[in-house]
C-alpha cells in the first residue's frame, strides 16, 4: 500500500472514532488488556488512542519490548565482547544506549571501540566478508520477528565459509511469557492484543491452547490507530459474549499458518531453550539458541566472557512494568532521574518501551487516561 | 570553470618534482609555496571577492546601516555529495540561513577549511564550485579564508566552517522569545527532505529513494516573508533536531504552549515512506532549507501568500498556533484527534529493531 495515504486510512480520525463508537456500544462493563507488543505500545501513545477510548477499557503494556527484556548478563557479556580490540560489534541501533551493569555500547564506541549499527544482520555478515582479519559479531536480540533474517545470517555465514562471524543470541518466545503472565496469582489481563508482527511470522495457531487454558480472548492485531481499535473491538466483544477464541483482527497481512518458509529456517539453525528475562526472570523454554551444529556461530562459544557480575538499578521496577502489573507512572524514578538520556532500566531506552513512550507523548499522567 | 590541473610548480625543488595536483597532500598546508598555489590556483578563482583577491589576511568591509549580526557554523557530512546538494552548498546556505532568520540582509561569509590527506583536488574544486553557485544565489561575497590539511585519517575528507556577516537594517525584533500566545506557526515546506537523502545516498536505507537535499540559502524568502508580514515574530530553520526540537526550544524561549496539527504538516511521500519502515520520525530529522516562521495571526495569510509565491516556499502551511496554556511544551493534535507531547530529540535517532 502507499504509505504516504495512512493518515486517510488507517489513521484517519472519522474511521477510528466510528469502530471505537462500535466498541462503546457493546461495553457493558471494565476490562483489562494487554498488548503484548512494544510497538503497539508505542503506537498507541504516539497516536494518543489511549484518549479516545472509553474509560472502562484499560490497556496495560506487556513484555514485547525485545530491548527491554534481553538479560543485563547478556548485555555485560556484549559489552566485555565489544570491548576486545578485533571484534567489530555489530546491532540494532536501539541496544545501543541499553544499560549494561556500569556502562553501555555507546560509551564503549566513544572510547575506541568498534560498535556499529547495522540495520540487518546480514549487513554485519557483509562487513564480515570485508574485514577477515576482524570477529564480527552481531547482537542476534529480538522475538520471533527477528529471527528468520538472524538465522538467515549464520546460514549465509556457513555457506560463504566464514570463520569471523558469530551471533550473540538472546532470542525470546511470545507464549511462553503470556503463560508466565497468566500463571502469575497477580494478573489482571482479561484479554490478548497479539503481535502482528509475531503472527505474520509464526501464525497465530500456537495461541489457541492458551487462551483456552486460562480463559482469556485474544485478537491478532496490527499497528495502525484502525488496526488497534479493530483488535481491542475484536476482544471487548468476545469477553462481553463470554467467548473464548483467537480471531484475526490483521487478516490483510496475517495467515493462520504464519510464513512457513521462514518458520523453516528458524528450525533448521534454532532450538527452544530456556531463557532468561530481564526484570521477569527465567522462563523455562521461552528462548532459541543455535542448534549445536552451529555452536561455531555462538559468539559466547568462541568468546571467554564468562564471570559476568551484574548489577541492576534498585530504583527500576521495569520488571512489575513489563508484566503489565505497573505503569510508568507508578515508578517514583520515572522523568527523575530517569529519562531517555539517562536510562536506569531499558523500558526507558528503547522506542518500543513503555517508559519511553510515556515519556516522550505523555510526559506527566494529566494527559494519559489511567 | 577554470581547469582543474593548474599550472605545475616552478622554482627549485626535489630532484625529481613530483606534479601535486590531483590530491590533497600536507604540504599544502605547510604555508609555503604548495599553499601558495592551491589559494591561487584553487580556492580564488571559485570564492574570488575583492577583498579576498587583495592578498592580505584581513577583509576590510563596508558596514551598512543597523546592527552587526554574526553567526557561525561548522559543516561536516558524509557523504560529502549527496542528492540536491554537497557540504560546500551546506556551507554556505547553513551560515546564510543562520543570519537571515534574524531578519537579517546577510553580506559577507569567511570559510575555514580543513582537509584531509589525499583528497582528490577534483573533488576540491566541485565543492569550491558549488559555494560559488550558493554564494551568488544568496547574493553574498566570501571575504576571508583559511586552509589547514591533516593527516589522513584524521579528518573525514573536508570540514567546513563558515562565518556569517549581516547587518539589521532597522529595529526589527526577531528571535525565539517573541512568539506570543495566539500567533500563527507556518513552516516554508516539507519536512526531512534532507536527512533522509543524506541517510538514503550513504546506502544505509537499504532501498532507493527519490529524495532530494532541501539545502538553500533563505534569506529571498525571508526578505518576501517580511514584506508581506513585517510583525513576523520568530524565525527559524529547523535543521539538526528537527521541527520538534526547533518548536521545543521557541516555546521554553518564550514560556508560551505551541499546538500542531498533525495533518497539516507537510511531508513528502516518499520521505514518509522511509520513516514509516525504519521508525523514525520525520519531525526530528533534519532540513537544510526550510523555515519556521512565527506571525500574528492578522498577518498569516498574507505571510503564506508570500511564501507560496516563492519558489522555496511552494507546500508552505499553517500548521499550528501558539497557546497561553502548557508552558514550554509542544502538543500535536494527532491524525485520529487525540493530543499528546510533541517532545525534544533524546540523543541520537536509532533505527528501531521491528
Amino acid at each position: 500500500m502507499d504509505l504516504s495515504l495512512l493518515n486517510q486510512t488507517l489513521r484517519d480520525e472519522r474511521q477510528v472514532k466510528a469502530e471505537i463508537e462500535k466498541i462503546r456500544r457493546i461495553l457493558t462493563r471494565r476490562w483489562v488488556l494487554m498488548e503484548i507488543c512494544g510497538g503497539q505500545t508505542h503506537a498507541i501513545m504516539q497516536s494518543g488512542l489511549d484518549q479516545l477510548l472509553p474509560p472502562e477499557i484499560e490497556l496495560v503494556h506487556g513484555p514485547g519490548c525485545p530491548v527491554c527484556v534481553t538479560p543485563l548478563e547478556l548485555i555485560d557479556k556484549a559489552l566485555a565482547i565489544a570491548s576486545r580490540p578485533e571484534v567489530i560489534f555489530c546491532s540494532f541501533g536501539d541496544m545501543l544506549r541499553v544499560p549494561g551493569s556500569n556502562r553501555d555500547l555507546f560509551s564503549l564506541r566513544a572510547g575506541g571501540s568498534d560498535v556499529r549499527v547495522v540495520y540487518s544482520p546480514l549487513d554485519a555478515v557483509k562487513i564480515a566478508q570485508k574485514n577477515p582479519d576482524r570477529q564480527v559479531v552481531f547482537f542476534a536480540i529480538g522475538f520471533e520477528t527477528t529471527a528468520p533474517p538472524n538465522a538467515m545470517s549464520v546460514l549465509q555465514a556457513k555457506a560463504l565459509g566464514l570463520k569471523n562471524y558469530s551471533i550473540l543470541v538472546s532470542h525470546v518466545l511470545v507464549p511462553p511469557a503470556m503463560h508466565a503472565i497468566l500463571s502469575s496469582p497477580h494478573n489482571r489481563v482479561q484479554g490478548f492484543l497479539l503481535a502482528g508482527h509475531v503472527c505474520t511470522v509464526m501464525g497465530y495457531r500456537d495461541y489457541l491452547p492458551i487462551a483456552e487454558q486460562y480463559r482469556v480472548p485474544m485478537a491478532v492485531t496490527g499497528f495502525e490507530p484502525l488496526d488497534l481499535v479493530r483488535g481491542i473491538y475484536a476482544v471487548v466483544k468476545m469477553l462481553e459474549n463470554n467467548e473464548v477464541q483467537v480471531e484475526n483482527a490483521y487478516a490483510r497481512v496475517v495467515k493462520p499458518e504464519g510464513n512457513l518458509a521462514a518458520q523453516a529456517i528458524i528450525q533448521k539453525v534454532f532450538q527452544t531453550v530456556d531463557r532468561n528475562w530481564r526484570g521477569i526472570g527465567r522462563i523455562p523454554l521461552s528462548g532459541w539458541g543455535l542448534r549445536p551444529e552451529f555452536t561455531e556461530f555462538d559468539a559466547e562459544w568462541r568468546f571467554e566472557v564468562g564471570d559476568i557480575q551484574t548489577r541492576e538499578s534498585p530504583l527500576c521496577i521495569a520488571g512489575q512494568i513489563l508484566q503489565g502489573l505497573k505503569k510508568p507512572f507508578d515508578c517514583s524514578a520515572f522523568g527523575d532521574p530517569c529519562t531517555p538520556q539517562n536510562p536506569l532500566g531499558a523500558p526507558m531506552v528503547s522506542a518500543e518501551g513503555a517508559c519511553a513512550a510515556y515519556y516522550r507523548f505523555a510526559r506527566n499522567p494529566s494527559t494519559v487516561k489511567g | 570553470m577554470p581547469d582543474s590541473s593548474f599550472p605545475a610548480m616552478e622554482g627549485p625543488v626535489c630532484p625529481l618534482p613530483l606534479k601535486h595536483d590531483d590530491q590533497i597532500i600536507l604540504g599544502h598546508g605547510s604555508g609555503g609555496r604548495l599553499t601558495h598555489d592551491l589559494i591561487q590556483n584553487i580556492f580564488l578563482p571559485y570564492l574570488g571577492s575583492p577583498p579576498l583577491l587583495s592578498g592580505d589576511d584581513f577583509a576590510r568591509l563596508n558596514r551598512s546601516n543597523g546592527e552587526l549580526i554574526v553567526s557561525t557554523d561548522c559543516h561536516i557530512v558524509t557523504p560529502l555529495f549527496f542528492p540536491g546538494g554537497d557540504i560546500g552548498r551546506l556551507a554556505v546556505c547553513g551560515t546564510v540561513n543562520d543570519i537571515a532568520v534574524s531578519g537579517a540582509q546577510p553580506l559577507y561569509l569567511t570559510a575555514g577549511f580543513i582537509l584531509e590527506e589525499g583528497l582528490p583536488i577534483r573533488t576540491l574544486v566541485r565543492i569550491l564550485e558549488s559555494m560559488r553557485l550558493a554564494a551568488q544565489e544568496a547574493g553574498i561575497q566570501i571575504v576571508a579564508g583559511d586552509t589547514k590539511v591533516v593527516e589522513k585519517g584524521k579528518a573525514d575528507g573536508i570540514f567546513i566552517t563558515t562565518t556569517g556577516i549581516g547587518f539589521l537594517p532597522e529595529e526589527r525584533i526577531i528571535n525565539g522569545h517573541q512568539a506570543q500566545p495566539g500567533d500563527v506557526i507556518l513552516v516554508s515546506g516539507s519536512l526531512g527532505d534532507h536527512g533522509i537523502a543524506v541517510l538514503a545516498e550513504r546506502g544505509e536505507l537499504g532501498f532507493s529513494a527519490e529524495i532530494q537535499s532541501d539545502v538553500a540559502p533563505l534569506n529571498g524568502l525571508i526578505q518576501a516573508l517580511l514584506i508581506a508580514a513585517p510583525h513576523t515574530h520568530v524565525l527559524r530553520d529547523p535543521t539538526r533536531g528537527g521541527l520538534a526540537t526547533t518548536l521545543n526550544e521557541i516555546a521554553v524561549q518564550s514560556r508560551v504552549g505551541m499546538l500542531l496539527y498533525e495533518n497539516r504538516i507537510p511531508i513528502q511521500p516518499a520521505v514518509q515512506a522511509a520513516c514509516e519502515m525504519l521508525g523514525f520520525d520525520p519531525l526530528y530529522i533534519a532540513n537544510e532549507g526550510k523555515i519556521i516562521a512565527i506571525v500574528p495571526p492578522q498577518e498569516a495569510e498574507a505571510a503564506l501568500q508570500a511564501m507560496h509565491s516563492h519558489p522555496y516556499g511552494k507546500s508552505a502551511s499553517q500548521i499550528g498556533e501558539v497557546t497561553r496554556e502548557d508552558t514550554g511544551r509542544v502538543l500535536l493534535k494527532t491524525s485520529i484527534g487525540a493530543t499528546r507531547i510533541l517532545d525534544m530529540l533524546a540523543g541520537e535517532i536509532l533505527p528501531r529493531i521491528c
